[in-house]
């Protein structure tokens, strides 16, 4: 049996700097898996570990096993650009992506684990008239909802990002752009990780490196799920596949309206600090930060097709450099160092599926696209809630899976930022 | 990035074309009669196989000609391009290496590969 982790604060880093750092313990077991749990989880990245947090802490559900089929950090959580915000236009997505970002301000306290949220801000600039009206528009509708957001003219955004290009002779300058203050980003493996321990605490069982094969069901009732190492039994199963939602729903004979793509990010060579907050722009498609080492960070968009390869078009990449080269002119001789793509599912609303299903016990809460990371803990929040009670909260409620039928889809194209 | 070998002008870059996404879906015959799930269905559901799946292409800056193409989405090799209106060829993507059906590349998961 593995000692179980201590809380860590300035006095453990002392006293573990004595013995030389070798007797950090595991941050979370491996445990025995058991015969039944009353809730599993599939699923093992940051919005499914939130999902078994919250269970246990808002609802008291302590027997739940989250069953991964990698490794915890391995999947998405750890290969996004890191990018928190809830600068989002419609109600209903502001409220769920403002919930998130209330959690990211309190959640290296509440894990006890530093997952470097840093709140430097994002900037969505604007190039053109259209851009202009679309992200006034965006900007007053946060305004009505209680999200900070702010208008910043040419001469503001220099001020506020000095390397950025505001000349007026590029192809597309820079007129504008909204600013959300609160918004920013974190180490994303740490939140992963972060969870992954806070929820091992309070007796979640995570099972890495083990892979579901098949859902199991009685008379429209879950019952447990088969797996590469057995069955596991439970009346209440969560999935929370990111990419492989698809995948996962055909074994319980579920069409969703999804499609998986792959969606590219690079890492730079690291620079000294040089730019110290988001820029994001929908019209030239690019978004960069600098982290923490001082690599910048930058995000491409999705492959115009479905794929589960985990790579994509080295067009894309071409597309988004181009664009940030304009707009960063100083950036043009920096080296890429590493280049990676991940699978996201696409909802034809590019808003999320956080949901019961015509089954019983079995719930899904996918088609975060290209931003779920921002999402994790209001995402785990209401998932949990949805899961506990039977029924959705009112956060999720207008991310049922039926409104693809009703036809109260909540559009989100516009304001994800980065067109998809 | 894929090569596509367009059924009327030949092998060229994927940047060249336009993916229409899954293929054979056909308009229902009788709208008025449909489902608010039907509708559902028809407009919103996909297959988003993981494997061979059947797809539209456009040569959108060639010969803006449609056509299909069927492709392992778990490792994008293309497996057959044919003309819009034939059916698609009998094919069988590659040998599953994972419990669930995945060849090893690009699963992200080598450990339960059986290898």
């Amino acid at each position: 049996m593995i000692k179980r982790s201590k809380k860590y604060s300035v006095f453990s880093l002392v006293k573990n700097a004595m013995s030389y750092h070798e007797n950090w313990q595991p941050a979370w077991r491996n445990p025995e898996i058991k015969k039944e749990y009353d809730a599993i989880i599939v699923g093992g990245g940051g919005h499914g570990l939130t999902t078994a947090f919250y269970l246990a802490k808002n609802h008291g559900i302590k027997n739940i096993a989250v069953v991964e089929k990698g490794w915890i950090g391995g999947g998405n959580t750890g290969r996004n650009t890191t990018i928190i915000r809830s600068n989002y236009l419609w109600d209903q997505s502001a409220a769920i992506y403002d919930h998130a970002l209330k959690l990211w301000e309190g959640m290296s306290q509440e894990l006890n684990y530093n997952v470097m949220f840093s709140q430097r801000g994002v900037m969505n600039v604007a190039h053109n008239l259209h851009d202009v009206r679309e992200l006034k528009r965006r900007w007053h509708a946060n305004r009505l909802n209680g999200i900070d957001c702010e208008w910043l003219n040419t001469e503001e955004v220099k001020k506020f990002c000095p390397v950025i290009n505001t000349s007026p002779n590029i192809r597309y300058p820079v007129l504008g752009a909204t600013l959300q203050r609160r918004a920013g980003t974190a180490r994303h493996d740490a939140v992963a990780w972060g969870y992954a321990r806070a929820a091992d605490e309070m007796g979640v069982d995570i099972i890495q490196n083990c892979e579901v094969t098949g859902i199991n069901m009685s008379n429209g009732n879950v019952t447990g799920i088969e797996t590469s190492k057995g069955i596991i039994n439970s009346k209440k199963i969560g999935i929370v596949a990111a990419g492989h939602s698809s995948v996962i729903a055909k074994m319980a004979g579920i069409k969703l309206p999804l499609e998986s793509r792959p969606l590219q990010a690079l890492v730079s060579e690291p620079v000294k600090p040089v730019i110290d907050t988001v820029v994001m722009s929908n019209t030239i498609h690019a978004y960069v930060s600098q982290s923490d080492k001082g690599e910048l960070v930058i995000g491409a968009g999705t492959d115009g097709y479905n794929s589960y390869s985990q790579r994509g078009g080295f067009n894309i990449v071409e597309d988004t450099i181009m664009a940030i080269v304009e707009l960063f002119p100083l950036f043009s001789r920096m080296k890429m160092l590493r280049h990676w793509g991940g699978i996201v599912d696409i909802c034809p609303d590019a808003s999320p599926i956080i949901s019961k299903t015509h089954v019983n016990g079995l719930y899904f809460n996918c088609g975060w696209g290209t931003g779920g990371f921002k999402a994790t803990p209001g995402s785990g929040w209401v998932f949990a809630h949805t899961i506990a009670n039977d029924q959705p909260h009112a956060l999720n409620a207008p991310f049922s899976i039926n409104r693809f039928s009703s036809g109260e889809l909540v559009d989100e194209h516009g304001a994800a930022a980065v067109a998809h | 990035m894929l090569l596509i070998n367009c059924p009327y002008c030949g092998e060229r870059e994927q940047e060249e074309f336009t993916c229409g996404g899954e293929a054979h879906i056909e308009r229902p015959k009788n709208p008025p009669d449909l489902s608010d799930d039907q509708w559902a269905d028809y407009l919103f559901l996909r297959q988003n196989t993981k494997g061979l799946q059947y797809e539209r292409w456009n040569h959108s800056f060639g010969c803006r000609q449609w056509f299909n193409v069927a492709r392992n989405t778990a490792t994008d090799e293309i497996l057959a391009i044919y003309k819009i209106g034939e059916k698609p060829p009998p094919l069988e993507s590659n040998e599953p290496l994972t419990p669930s059906g995945e060849p090893h590349i690009g699963s992200g998961n080598f450990s339960t590969s059986k290898k």
